[in-house]
């Protein structure tokens, strides 16, 4: 599995890359404790951890984007700090980001050389070397369009391969991919391999992120972990396992996470028989009954969001049914759905969620507030009655009512928002992400809470890109892949590797499954 | 009146404008001849009632995160139509004056929420469009005020406070009471502050949006109206510069022109403080020149002060 032809005995023994003591937050939130990392020149040292470890923000602060609050960072033993991208990429460190930070309007040449761009006399552009030169690192990543073609035509696997080119353009003596093979084909992975194997043999030291273990164990040599923003370990590729690692990520043992006691469920609460929305779903059917916790599981772009944002009431479809307890919903809009009791704590909470520069009070009335008012005249004090209660059942922590919901910590803020949507007294709570960049404590205190709310009748749909979460809350999982349901498992009987085979397109259980090509499942639809 | 309903946060002192305004008026006590009087006190709340009424509804509508650039040549409108129709009757013309300001709003209102686009742009064509009216209607012409009742109603007193001045005040009350106390002003601050939060709260966002522009062009076209009872006349270019003072005011007392965030204490400040100033230079003998230069940094200071005060 590991790549073994290149780097042998002789290696650098200087790290080129070395950080320590690496600390930031954001607002209330811690997103690097402490961190460090360690790469040498000429190896490929993968970088993994859940959904708000860290690595981001990490690469974002190697790229010269953010600064840390403390730390230091080496370069070829030479203390470092970086006034801004350009200065990063300077000194030789190049990151290729996740989301694409590309401008579509302008060709690819000058995407390549953004804030770089080749010069003649008088400042002009030399837009005849640009393309040249671009056309270069293109070529040598084989792709089939010319760096004139503007790259707002190009569909979202060619523009990976843009951004990927940004790194190929200059003569690193870092490179940063960060989950670099997200939108891109099997075969444009290959071609990135070979490219990374080359920067390999020029000694460049390539971190590359992923949540993808499979991957990683293909093209690493060594492996890091982050939880939480804090170091948690090295090993060697060619030593350790994929179970290892994700022990190390999750931080407990994956047949742990599934002891939830199965319920049984109580009646069907909500039912949504084949329904579809062009582009983002097709034929999606399952049911959630009251006391119940359907996860739903799957990788960013599923089309999990989609759905639950069709229940709602803010999406339309063009196919199938939804019903709420036996009653057909049809057309809905959101205030519809309230009323009949559905609620939705989006993805988003700053920007979906809350309104920032509002007291948490009345944030959490914000759905009701007709009935803490009188004649359109708000009434404060049944405001007051109405959030006590909740902040007391969810042991929100706030120094008072009035306080701007911004000053809240993420836990805190997220709780607010689950505060809101329970006080409309819903009969189905659909949770989308609902511990995205929260750390461990308040985590588990929301799943907790989570499995409160299911043991006192409430149905709930838990949507989660996180594997430990899902199974350790869940009574029964559905995976989604490319808009499709393609798996209903019960909590009881699943393990990480089924639930990963069947996310990720493999055939599991062959009664079970849609047949799925390998090239289809993986640039889907 | 306004003290009882206010909640910690609105008092005078936590509104760094007032502080401001004070401040300046202090400063011109020292400098300014006859700065201390009370018929010069007068002089400044009657002066500061047109920007005054004109504020107040557009800082609803800018807590609601949208704004109203027509709200100067509403204004003029409305104005002319009060003083130009005169032979009707002075009550029916007041009418037709605040009449058009209402409708001016509800089209902005309607405009803005069924068409989706800014409010930017949508009041931008609103004020073209009601300029062309005023001069339509005008032939770029004055107009004086046919009934001597009316010019009298504008240097009217009811007490010590000028009647205008007192109106303005009232009014000012009453609107920060709707904005705290109300489902409707929760709702303002709720859209302007997170819009998509809002909409998935199930709060009717145009709904509320088109109540506020009709605030908007009601408050406009009184403040018109109440600018023309001063002069005892209407004049072909009111509306021109209102508008700028407008957004001045409201943005030097604290509302954040994104949305979500401002009050009509820090309004009115902002209205005190620049009438203030203005009258302070006045008094000084100041060339007009100088006067909008002046006024220019000083509340671009006022700005940078509130920034590092943190509440802008």
């Amino acid at each position: 599995m590991v790549d073994t032809q290149t780097h042998g005995e002789e290696r650098k023994q200087v790290p080129v890359l070395r950080v320590e003591g690496m600390s930031k937050h954001f607002l209330a939130t811690r997103a690097l404790d402490n961190a460090r990392l360690e790469v040498l020149g000429g190896e490929v040292h993968a970088l993994t951890g859940e959904n708000g470890a860290g690595k981001s923000t990490l690469m974002k602060i190697l790229g010269g984007a953010l600064t840390p609050d403390t730390g230091t960072i080496w370069l070829e033993g030479k203390k470092v700090q970086f006034k801004g991208t350009l200065d990063a990429r300077r000194w030789g460190i190049v990151l290729v980001h996740q989301e694409l930070s590309l401008v579509p309007q302008i060709s690819v040449a000058e995407n390549i050389f953004l804030g770089n761009l080749p010069r003649r006399s008088f400042a002009r552009v030399d837009r005849r070397k640009m393309i040249q030169d671009a056309n270069q690192v293109l070529r040598r990543l084989e792709c089939d369009f010319d760096a004139s073609t503007l790259v707002k035509s190009l569909p979202l696997g060619k523009r990976q391969m843009v951004e990927i080119a940004r790194a190929f353009s200059v003569s690193p003596k870092v490179a940063i991919f960060d989950e670099p093979t997200a939108s891109l084909s099997e075969q444009d992975k290959e071609i990135l391999f070979r490219a990374i194997r080359d920067l390999r043999r020029r000694s460049v030291g390539i971190i590359y992120i992923s949540h993808r273990l499979e991957e990683v164990f293909e093209i690493a040599d060594r492996i890091s972990v982050l939880r939480d923003g804090a170091y948690r370990g090295t090993l060697l590729a060619s030593d350790t396992d994929e179970a290892e690692v994700t022990r190390m990520m999750i931080g407990r043992n994956v047949e742990h996470a599934c002891a939830t006691a199965g319920h049984a469920g109580g009646e069907p609460v909500l039912e949504v028989i084949g329904l579809s929305a062009p582009g983002k779903f097709r034929d999606v059917s399952f049911t959630v009954r009251a006391g119940e916790i359907v996860g739903m599981y799957g990788l960013v772009g599923a089309g999990r969001t989609e759905v639950a944002e069709a229940i709602f009431g803010l999406r339309r479809t063009t196919d199938g049914e939804i019903r709420l307890r036996g009653k057909r919903l049809h057309r809905i809009s959101p205030k519809e759905a309230v009323a009949a009791g559905i609620a939705l704590v989006p993805e988003s909470r700053k920007e979906q969620g809350l309104v920032l520069n509002m007291s948490c009070r009345a944030n959490v009335t914000l759905p009701l507030l007709d009935a803490v008012s009188t004649c359109g005249m708000l009434d404060f004090g049944r405001e007051q009655v109405v959030f006590d209660r909740y902040a007391q059942a969810l042991a929100i922590k706030t120094t008072g009512s009035t306080l701007k919901v911004m000053y809240l910590s993420g836990g805190n803020q997220q709780k607010i928002v689950i505060a809101k949507w329970l006080a409309t007294d819903p009969k189905l709570l659909i949770l989308d992400e609902p511990t995205r960049g929260i750390d461990v404590g308040s985590k588990a205190a929301i799943h907790i809470l989570v499995r409160d709310l299911a043991d006192r009748g409430y149905a709930i749909l838990l949507i989660s890109s996180e594997m430990s979460e899902v199974l350790g809350v869940s009574d029964r999982v559905l995976a989604m892949y490319s808009g499709q349901i393609v798996a209903d498992f019960d909590a009881r009987d699943l393990t990480e590797h089924k639930l990963v085979s069947a996310v990720l397109g493999d055939k599991v259980d062959e009664s079970r499954l849609p047949t799925l090509p390998m090239s289809q499942a993986i640039h889907g639809k | 009146m306004t003290a009882l309903v206010l909640p910690a946060g609105r008092t005078l002192l936590r509104q760094p404008i007032w502080m401001f305004a004070a401040a300046a008026a202090l400063i011109f006590v020292g400098i300014a001849p006859h700065f201390v009087s009370i018929g010069n006190a007068q002089n400044v709340l009657l002066q500061s009632s047109t920007i005054g009424f004109l504020s107040l509804g557009l800082t609803i509508v800018m807590i609601n995160g949208n704004i109203d650039l027509s709200v100067g040549w509403v204004a003029a409108l409305a104005a002319s139509l009060a003083v130009g129709l005169q032979s009707f009757g002075v009550l029916p013309a007041v009418i037709a004056g605040i009449a058009a300001g209402v409708l001016i709003g509800l089209l902005n209102g309607l405009i803005v929420w069924k068409s989706g686009i800014d409010s930017f742009i949508v009041t931008l064509g609103t004020m073209a469009a009601v300029r062309g009216v005023v001069f339509l209607y005008t032939r770029e012409q004055s107009f004086a005020a046919m009934n001597l009742g009316y010019s009298a109603f504008g240097s009217s007193f009811i007490g010590p406070l000028p009647t205008l001045g007192l109106l303005f005040l009232v009014s000012a009350s009453m609107l920060e009471f709707v904005l705290l106390k109300t489902v409707h002003g929760r709702d303002a601050y709720a859209v302007g502050g997170g819009r998509q939060a809002s909409m998935d709260a199930g709060l009717k966002v145009g709904w509320h949006m088109t109540i506020n522009f009709v605030l908007s062009g009601f408050f406009a076209a009184i403040g018109g109206i109440a600018l023309s009872t001063q002069l005892g006349a209407s004049t072909p270019d009111m509306g021109s510069d209102l508008v700028l003072w407008t957004i001045t005011a409201i943005v030097v007392g604290g509302t954040d022109w994104r949305g979500g965030q401002g009050s009509l204490v820090g309004t009115v400040g902002g209205v005190f403080a620049i009438a203030i100033l203005r009258n302070g230079l006045a008094l000084m003998h100041v060339p007009s020149f100088y006067v909008l230069v002046i006024l220019g940094a000083v509340l671009i200071a006022a700005l940078v002060w509130e920034r590092k005060l943190g509440t802008i």
